[in-house]
């Protein structure tokens, strides 16, 4: 591969230099002069009523500076449109409690903020915070989906009607009534998605600082999409967008939890701006696992049906989502599983319908997936559900029933186009490389010894790239998912390209250099890549989440790329003396056709874009573009996953992991790679260790990282990946998303392996985490 | 009340009046101005804050500023020298061992504790040897990779590792 051709090439990424030197700049490192320090007093209980809250004794606590409760921000912040509540798609019904920075009168989940205290040190606001002495009347939680949804339960909040948040149905049952009656087999299964803890190393970090005589607010956060935190934040303070600047270079993971707003975005700035001086907030990690937005809380009710054959005929799938005690800013997002609940399959007809719940713990939101990840699993535990019924081997079913690749674009169950695939390609692939058949004689003979070994396959598909307007505008009242980049050369040939996504782990500062360096065809290392400074680039930025950076920030690149050689071209045409028409671009350079030797360097065009130019034409070199992508791309791929499960502990270690996956052309496959390996990781975190466990009274039992089992390097084992390349239709760089792939994917292989190990003693389902101690009690249970 | 502490961090001698509640993680970061220590947790799980102390790896939010006291400590700013990374960051930025970064100044710190007591480690020796360190973003495949080309790199004795073009193309 030529090194002019940048795209497509294992180049190692330029932000790694300062990372791994310390010198990151990641919020918590950021100096400022007399900063102040903000800790924030929460409810203990999951349910409560305030009282009285008592202030004397914190204020009178050595370095505090100031005690605020909820009526000290009265015209200082707006409430509740402090959190905003994107749209469910078509809500039959809605339950959509208020929800302000600070409680008021109700506390509705345990850690929910109660006062803050500024100190002029960290240890002094956590000493002054601890005086604070909040008196509460305890309330009734409402922890358990099932029994919130019954008539004249008890309410996450007392003012509400009741805990149903919305109830939408997407597709009735009588269109699934005929499916059923033609069926020869059906199964019917509950299956659970339990909360679960994002935990990006780097807990959230807000400091502010406010300049009183411009009028200027200056915040530096942990988040994942700052253009959207200046929004909601100028809004929620009454300023200008124009005099609101987020800042966030560094960040350390984000995995769907710094994305929707909290109340510390508001509050930091808020008392900033009360007090005149900068005022910074640090998360402790004991704060984030109860406070950061959880991923997944939710129960799938689903009933499936197939012929004799394998052909398989109609779903329904009921949603019930936990959106805790308010419901996420794009917490409907998750509601996207009913819509992808047939997974990689052709059905006859899907039913299904989401149900969100009102309970008293903290909101869930997107987490790694958002939707795609429940869906996959279930589409994938009931094509092994019908197999094991059918009595087919897994594989077989899941071939019967693909689209062949000539089918694309394909149109899925609910009117979904889905933009390429070759869904047998990525399965024989992956068999291969896993040894499939090897590794079935090796379990048949393994189980005579008895062992208990098992293979689990997940042949899933996504949808990812948000997003087009037509749908991604109504589910967030109004604003598209559209993304931006600026590129601008200036005179001496550097280029400085501001986007709209951000960068907290995923790479693109490098990915996005290799697409604008054989774009512009000027060398990387002349490339900068901006993020995270709303002072910077364009008007708005959408961020990163949903695995749409590439896809559709990379494009907007792209875009602004040739929007600058177009301009490129009319400044040649000049110095060429030839009609702009017969001006070509190839490689950085700028030649007349049919007349090679007449060229002009993006250097040379670049210095006279700022010199004398014919009259009505511009100076400047420089190009901003948005991009809205006309469809959502849809990777893909296939897994392969193979457990041993200790039957006297209950212990599942896994054997083997096999991947192929498709994300469309590739821009840097080192990258690429790089991502599936953590999202696969945090899949088997999901699928064997992570729950967020609540006892009755909604008190979070695993609250710290002694308590919430995350996996260490002793629990993921070697992951072999291979590749396919099937381009994407949907933009011009062919590409899809990797971001989210392994953790969307991975659940089900394991699970479903863990379930064909077990297969044997008759257990036919188990529910994520199969820790030791819950796959020791089906085995218990089985062998009863 | 305050406290003397006098350590030598990367090589400095310095003397401060600390707290005694303070922790050394938060000595290195808020009074020395050493930001690459950083904190992941508040229960000395995720390893983060992870430095050498007299050669040996601890993770500095379990030790008080005045426990280190006439100690020679190593965080990660004192890896490189003279411009020239370590091998065992070379390694990482050669095997994409890191994304996001946040923890890799533990790992880094916690790899260098290993290697100087196992130079070449098996895989699963690695594995054992980072478990009090917690990733979120890599999955752990490629900063094991790291630690095996770091070993690999060192094991030269005094293999010199050149700083490397940041940009190396190839084919897949």
């Amino acid at each position: 591969m030529a090194v002019s051709q940048l795209v497509g090439a294992k180049i190692h990424r330029r932000e790694d230099p300062r990372l791994i030197t310390g010198h990151g700049r990641y919020t918590d490192d950021l100096a400022k002069q007399g900063v102040l320090h903000l800790a924030v007093v929460r409810s203990p209980h999951a349910h409560a009523r305030i009282r009285s809250i008592g202030l004397e004794a914190a204020k009178k606590s050595p370095g505090v500076v100031a005690v605020f409760i909820a009526q000290d921000f009265n015209g200082v912040i707006a409430g509740p449109a402090t959190h905003p509540v994107a749209p469910v798609f078509a809500p039959d019904k809605k339950t959509n409690p208020p929800r302000y920075p600070i409680a008021k009168q109700e506390v509705c989940f345990q850690g929910e903020p109660v006062a803050v205290v500024i100190a002029e040190s960290r240890s002094q606001a956590a000493d002054g915070a601890q005086l604070v002495d909040v008196e509460y009347e305890p309330l009734p939680a409402v922890m358990d989906l099932d029994e919130a949804m019954k008539p004249g339960s008890n309410k996450a909040h007392t003012d509400q009607p009741d805990n149903i948040a919305w109830d939408a149905t997407y597709v009735p049952w009588e269109a699934t009534e005929e499916a059923f009656k033609e069926a020869d087999v059906v199964i019917k299964q509950r299956i659970r998605q339990d909360r679960l803890s994002p935990n990006p190393i780097e807990a959230r970090v807000v400091m502010a600082e406010f300049d009183s005589f411009d009028n200027r607010l200056t915040i530096w956060m942990s988040t994942q999409n700052p253009h959207w935190i200046r929004l909601f934040v100028s809004g929620a303070l009454g300023m200008g967008e124009h005099a609101v600047r987020v800042i966030s270079q560094d960040v350390g993971g984000g995995f769907g939890s710094k994305i929707s707003p909290y109340p510390e975005d508001y509050l930091v700035p808020a008392t900033a701006k009360m007090l005149g001086q900068p005022v910074k907030w640090t998360e402790t990690r004991t704060e984030s696992v109860q406070n950061a937005y959880a991923g997944r809380g939710q129960i799938y009710d689903v009933e499936a049906c197939a012929k004799k054959d394998g052909t398989l005929l109609g779903m329904r799938v009921t949603q019930l989502l936990d959106t805790g005690a308010y419901i996420g800013t794009f917490g409907a997002f998750q509601t996207c599983a009913c819509l992808l609940a047939g997974g990689a399959y052709r059905w006859k007809a899907i039913s299904s319908r989401s149900i969100g719940i009102l309970t008293n713990k903290i909101t869930t939101d997107p987490y790694r997936g958002a939707g795609r990840p429940e869906a996959t699993h279930l589409a994938e535990r009931v094509i092994d559900l019908l197999a094991a019924e059918l009595k087919m081997d897994p594989v077989e079913l899941r071939r019967k029933n693909f689209p062949d690749k000539g089918d694309f674009p394909w149109t899925q169950n609910f009117g979904l186009v889905v933009d390429s695939g070759d869904y047998h390609g990525s399965l024989d692939k992956v068999l291969k490389l896993a040894g499939y058949d090897q590794m079935r004689k090796e379990q048949a003979e393994a189980r005579k010894h008895g062992r208990h070994i098992g293979i689990g396959l997940s042949t899933w598909i996504e949808i990812c790239g948000l997003g087009p307007g037509a749908v991604t505008g109504p589910a967030t009242g109004g604003v598209v998912l559209s993304e931006s980049a600026q590129v601008k050369i200036h005179p001496a040939g550097g280029v400085s390209i501001y986007v709209g996504t951000h960068n907290h782990g995923q790479g693109n500062d490098t990915t996005h250099a290799q697409i604008a360096a054989d774009a512009l065809g000027v060398p990387m290392e002349q490339i900068d890549i901006r993020h995270g400074d709303t002072n910077e680039g364009p008007g708005f930025g959408y961020g990163t989440y949903g695995s749409r950076t590439l896809a559709v920030g990379g494009v907007a690149i792209a875009k602004a790329c040739t929007k600058v050689v177009d301009k490129g071209k009319k400044v040649a045409a000049h110095l060429l003396e030839a009609a702009e028409e017969d001006i070509e671009f190839h490689n950085g350079k700028f030649t007349v056709k049919g007349s090679p030797d007449k060229s002009k360097a993006m250097g040379e065009v670049a210095f006279a874009s700022y010199g004398q130019l014919p009259s009505g034409m511009e100076q400047g070199l420089e190009a901003v573009a948005y991009f809205e992508p006309p469809n959502f791309v849809w990777p893909f791929g296939a897994h392969v996953c193979e457990v041993e499960v200790d039957a006297d502990t209950g212990a599942v270690k896994i054997l083997k992991y096999a991947a192929v996956d498709d994300c469309g052309n590739v821009i840097n496959p080192m990258i690429v790679d790089g991502q599936l390996h953590g999202g696969i990781a945090q899949s088997i975190g999901q699928a064997l260790y992570e729950e967020m466990v609540y006892d009755d009274d909604g008190q979070l039992r695993s609250a710290t990282f002694l308590d919430y089992s995350m996996p260490s390097a002793n629990e993921i084992p070697d992951i072999q990946l291979e590749r396919q390349v099937t381009p994407s239709p949907t933009n011009e760089l062919g590409v899809k998303g990797i971001g989210e792939a392994g953790t969307i994917a991975a659940t089900a292989a394991i699970i479903n392996a863990v379930c064909d190990a077990l297969s044997p003693l008759g257990i036919k389902h188990i529910d994520m985490p199969a820790s030791p101690d819950r796959v020791w009690k089906y085995i218990k249970e089985a062998r009863k | 009340m305050k406290l003397k502490v006098a350590t030598t961090v990367n090589g400095r001698k310095h003397e401060h009046e600390v707290e005694p509640r303070l922790l050394l993680v938060h000595h290195l970061r808020d009074n020395l101005g050493l930001t690459g220590t950083h904190v992941g947790c508040d229960t000395s799980q995720c390893g983060a804050c992870t430095i050498l102390v007299d050669g040996k790896a601890v993770k500095s939010c379990t030790m008080f500023a005045v426990q280190a006291e006439g100690k020679n400590l190593t965080t990660i700013e004192g890896m490189a020298k003279d411009g020239e990374l370590h091998p065992i960051q070379q390694a990482f930025w050669d095997e994409h061992g890191l994304q996001c970064g946040y923890c890799t100044p533990g790992f880094i710190m916690a790899a260098a504790y290993l290697l100087s007591t196992n130079p070449n480690p098996t895989d699963e020796e690695i594995r054992r040897g980072l478990e009090g360190n917690l990733c979120r973003c890599t999955g752990y495949v490629n900063i094991v990779k790291s630690v095996k080309t770091a070993a690999k790199m060192m094991g030269g004795a005094e293999a010199k590792t050149g700083a490397r073009a940041a940009a190396t193309a190839g084919g897949e």
